[in-house]
């Protein structure tokens, strides 16, 4: 019976959406082949996350409970992670491509010899033969990977592309993985959150991005609004972050960041090659600029030719209104 | 201080992308290539570092003309020496090929800090520093914004980009610290540095000293293709008021997204 180990991210005590992806799409390839889905949730004071685990989709949950894994650490996460893997005797391991996952996913790779196949936004078979679909060049081309023979895999997932499935009424068994030996030579003495309450742009279901065609950089206020109503997240084109008008961790982008949100809202972007790169596999595209031949009405699924300083704040009530009701 | 970076050839951000005929490739043609935008970040880190620490920095490529050709730019930009190896034998051919190599490189040449930009934007993988810290077993720091080494050289503070948050790591040296933007605005080469440059060799690495099995792939490639292609859109006319309420209208009720 062939087993998928999946790393459950957690901070600060929840887990992420991203480990309810991999547990999700863990049970799905688990139920197809008539394996069992493991998880391993690393932290202090994390026990009480087993059920969850446990709707998602895992069979059994090991725990690994200590003081010095309240934060995160790369050596200490990655430890445990390998425990959970020897103790599981695991052919496919599953995990977020978060930061955390992007961060020690390869690490705990290298260290089991697993072939890493990271970020993928297709995965099938079962079991140690595993074939995965990823985006490079930021998502100009697609490559489609596989572990070497005789290879088993560790795959990350991209966000918001895998579906998570909770089960109401499904249990796992628990274990705890041994902690001792916890070496941390890179520790984490501070984290510092960006405003509260804001959504980061790869978790985000909707992006509302901003580009040239703001003409400054006092109207990010505007876009941010817009992107308040929905609930979701503010994304920025190269150009105005070159431009100093935003922060870089704004930029959507084939040296920003690539996301796949269920709305993208491009707000006076012209849609230069390496910003569509990074966001062509939003679900829906809405572009709003004042150029109809913008190569951003390409990939756009709905298009507004107008002035988005008219466009934008009836659009930002009438988003308001409709949420509301 | 001794810091090596590693840096990696790619084409240029505004370069069209296809498949070649193979199917498991790119097509190179009319692609121009550049050092990978956040390894330039790191080369500039590193001279930084030496600047005000004092020490060398050598920077450390794999491939044939190309990656040469990258490695004399940090010479150009201040780089004290540069290696290659050449991988005639087509060793490197995925992410934890790539970090054994340079791991053999870095054992050899035994830095006190490793730099290298996070992920490199042709294969986006953002595997070898990780991987490269694992096979090292030293502690890594990536998606790194802001680095202060200790005057001691013996301890670093990073600042690490996470979802909406910055993780400051303490960490002990030697380390590899993987490079986001953000972290410092890169340097253009000088005159100077750049006839300086041609008076310097790019020393190969002999890779048959490096004691490596001929297979260390564990990746396979099967096919290299175009994304999926994207329904046909459509536009909203009418004023602002009517392009808005039929928007929503569409995103209420038709795609379900509000």
């Amino acid at each position: 019976m062939s087993t998928i180990l999946v790393v459950a991210e957690q901070r600060g005590g929840s887990m992420k959406k991203t480990a309810h992806e991999a547990l999700s799409q863990a049970r799905r390839m688990a139920d197809a082949s008539g394996g069992r889905v493991v998880a391993v949730i690393a932290g202090s004071g994390i026990k009480g996350l087993a059920p969850e685990a446990a709707r998602f989709g895992a069979d059994h949950v090991y725990l690994a409970d200590h003081s010095d894994l309240a934060d995160y650490s790369t050596e200490g996460y990655t430890l445990v992670a390998q425990r959970a893997f020897q103790m599981s005797a695991a052919d496919l391991v599953l995990m977020g491509a978060s930061a955390m996952g992007k961060d020690m996913a390869p690490r705990l790779a290298a260290r089991l010899k697993l072939a890493y196949l990271p970020d993928v936004v297709e995965l099938t078979g079962s079991g140690a033969l595993v074939s995965a679909v990823r985006p490079m060049y930021a998502g100009k081309v697609r490559v489609s990977v596989q572990p070497t023979d005789g290879t088993r895999a560790f795959v990350t997932l991209r966000p918001n592309v895998f579906r998570p499935l909770p089960v109401e009424g499904r249990t796992a068994t628990t274990e705890a993985v041994d902690t001792a030996g916890l070496s941390i030579r890179a520790r984490v003495v501070d984290t510092r959150a960006e405003a509260a309450g804001r959504v980061e742009l790869t978790e985000a279901d909707v992006i509302v991005s901003g580009g040239r065609g703001i003409k400054g950089p006092e109207s990010f206020a505007m876009i941010q609004e817009l992107a308040d109503a929905f609930g979701g997240a503010l994304g920025a084109s190269r150009a105005v972050v070159d431009a100093g008008w935003i922060d870089h961790s704004h930029q959507v982008g084939q040296t920003g960041k690539t996301v796949s949100p269920g709305l993208y809202v491009a707000c006076g972007i012209s849609g230069a090659i390496q910003h569509l790169a990074g966001m062509s596999s939003s679900k829906i595209i809405v572009a709003i600029n004042k150029d109809g031949e913008a190569p951003i009405f390409k990939v756009a699924d709905i298009g507004l030719v107008g002035d988005l300083f008219d466009i934008i704040p009836k659009l930002t009530a009438e988003v308001k209104r409709i949420r509301a009701s | 201080m001794k810091i090596l970076v590693c840096v990696k050839q790619v084409p240029a951000t505004d370069s069209r992308i296809k498949p070649a005929a193979d199917g498991i490739t790119i097509d190179p043609a009319g692609l121009e290539y550049v050092i990978n935008p956040y390894d330039e970040i790191a080369v500039e880190e590193a001279l930084r570092i030496k600047e005000k620490l004092g020490g060398e920095v050598v920077a450390v490529g794999i491939g044939g003309a190309r990656a040469e050709e990258g490695l004399r730019t940090c010479l150009a930009l201040g780089c004290d020496r540069a290696r290659i190896l050449k991988d005639d034998s087509r060793l490197a051919t995925d992410a934890q090929s790539v970090a054994t190599l340079l791991a053999a490189i870095i054992r050899a040449e035994s830095p006190d800090l490793v730099l290298m930009g996070k992920q490199a934007v042709d294969d986006d993988q953002m595997a070898v520093p990780s991987m490269v810290a694992e096979l090292l077993d030293w502690p890594q720091a990536t998606v790194v914004v802001k680095l202060e080494i200790a005057p001691d050289g013996k301890t670093a503070t990073a600042e690490r980009e996470i979802e909406g948050a910055v993780e400051v790591l303490a960490l002990q040296l030697p380390a590899v610290i993987s490079s986001q933007k953000g972290l410092n605005e890169p340097r253009y080469a000088s005159l100077k540095g750049i006839m300086a440059a041609k008076k310097k060799a790019v020393e190969p690495v002999d890779a048959s000293t490096l004691g490596l099995a001929d297979s260390l792939a564990l990746v396979r490639t099967t096919a290299v293709s175009p994304p999926p292609p994207r329904p046909e859109g459509r536009r909203l006319d009418g004023d602002a008021d009517s392009q808005v309420r039929e928007l929503v209208r569409l995103l209420h009720e038709d795609y379900k997204v509000i």
